[in-house]
């Protein structure tokens, strides 16, 4: 790990570091999170370069952990995200995020004419592919990709 | 020990093999050997948000003829929803009234939600252009019923397969089995690849054809759909293509004698008047099977055989 990034890392003194979100959906992830309606010191960077996967963006959070449902929405845009638990300085957690077989009440179906766009109706979907991501409606039964992907 | 007692009926998919197998046999039985009053003192509902005189009209045939009663209504216009009454309040409260919920609505996804709100079992009528699953078992009868088994079938798919939510449904419950499937469309409206992609999955054959081509010669069933216009985004491709998928009885020459027509009604022009009279038409008989599948979901759902 190179000086700078150590840095950067261990700068809160108890958060949460999410690294290795994807540079183009950090300000979905920030909204998924709800971050910019919090008081807590929030720092974030993005475009960072990344071997893996080119342009990368990071997250940290003051004082805040994250429950397991908060983490999975955002494993829908950031699959491939790393979450350190900071206690002390110190990095006292490291998680990797997967999607879960099944999500509720995160994404919204893209299909207009499905019930859950009409009722207030929890959604639900299978995800029958991660790479590409594709989604299952278990209402409609539509199938939702990346591209209509809306998170509530 | 009957699996299908107290079940709602949503999808296809819900029932496994087995349990289609076996209503279709308790069909087949029920048509044989009617089985008298065996709904009586049973109440049903019957909620057409959407009209549909055939499905409405076969559902309260079933009912009657097994001796249940059956209420409800047939558009949303004469019921609750019109003064913007939720489809849960809608549904919890026709619940109260009825032992099982036989409803269409044009929502996709309603009859899945409805089956989770209602206390008594949901039989789906057609939800938009997602489910219609007891056309897909009066399919699958006829087929049974006409050709002897479902296993083996060389099974012609005509006209509109990309919208067709009949065709969708009737290829992944023959998918089950080793069926030979040969899709005749315009190129705008070609089966969709998600449907290809399960049948390369389960090792089925399939093949595309942009016209009746000879080897209808080697069709056990051909199911018709129809071409609407308003699937094509340019009318003069439509114009093109509208005489192309039209049955005629002269089609029909050097066809194998086991050949059966389907279609799920109602027909417009894709199947001429002139293949009325051919004995391999069979749609007329297809729509009487929907009465006796439909007492048999509702026979098993009630627990009553």
């Amino acid at each position: 790990m190179d000086k700078a990034k150590q840095l950067s890392v261990s700068a809160i003194k108890d958060g949460t570091v999410i690294d290795h979100i994807p540079a183009d959906n950090l300000f979905t992830v920030i909204n998924i999170l709800g971050l910019e309606h919090i008081g807590n010191q929030i720092t974030f960077g993005t475009n960072l370069e990344s071997k893996k996967y080119g342009k990368k963006a990071i997250i940290k959070v003051s004082d805040i952990f994250f429950t397991e449902e908060e983490i999975n929405k955002i494993a829908l845009v950031a699959p491939d995200a790393k979450l350190n638990i900071i206690r002390n300085y110190e990095v006292v957690e490291k998680h990797k995020l997967t999607i879960p077989d099944e999500i509720e009440g995160i994404a919204r179906c893209f299909n207009p004419t499905c019930i859950t766009n009409h009722e207030p109706v929890k959604t639900r979907f299978r995800i029958i592919s991660q790479k590409p991501l594709r989604l299952k409606c278990y209402y409609c039964e539509k199938i939702t990709d990346e591209e209509h992907l809306t998170i509530i | 020990m009957n699996s299908l007692a107290n079940k709602s009926l949503v999808s296809i998919n819900d029932f496994t093999q087995e349990e289609i197998e076996r209503l279709l046999d308790t069909a087949s039985l029920f048509e044989s050997n009617p089985p008298g009053k065996i709904l009586d003192n049973k109440v049903v509902a019957a909620l057409f948000f959407e009209p549909s005189t055939r499905t409405r009209l076969s559902f309260e045939s079933a009912v009657k003829r097994l001796g249940g009663k059956i209420i409800g209504f047939a558009e949303a216009g004469s019921s609750s929803v019109s003064k913007g009454e939720s489809l849960k309040d809608t549904i919890l409260t026709v619940s109260n009234y009825s032992d099982l919920i036989v409803m269409r609505h044009s929502i996709e996804g309603s009859a899945r939600y409805a089956s989770e709100v209602s206390p008594v079992p949901v039989i789906n009528a057609g939800d938009g252009a997602n489910q219609h699953p007891t056309q897909t078992m009066l399919d699958l009868y006829s087929i049974r019923k006409t050709q002897g088994t479902l296993d083996g079938l060389n099974i012609f798919m005509v006209g509109d397969l990309k919208y067709g939510r009949t065709v969708h449904s009737l290829l992944m419950a023959l998918s089950n089995y080793n069926t030979t499937f040969n899709f005749v469309s315009p190129s705008e409206l070609r089966m969709p690849d998600e449907y290809k992609l399960i049948l390369e999955k389960r090792g089925i054959k399939y093949y595309e054809h942009d016209d009746f081509t000879d080897i209808i010669s080697r069709a056990d069933i051909v199911y018709m759909t129809r071409v609407q216009k308003e699937r094509f985004s340019d009318p003069l491709e439509y114009e093109k293509v509208k005489n192309i998928y039209v049955l005629h009885n002269e089609t029909l020459e050097n066809t194998k004698e086991n050949l059966r027509i389907l279609h799920p009604l109602p027909r417009v022009n894709e199947i001429d008047r002139d293949v009325d009279d051919n004995p391999k038409a069979y749609y007329f008989e297809q729509a009487l099977n929907g009465v006796f599948v439909r007492q048999a979901i509702i026979a098993s759902i009630l627990d009553v055989i």
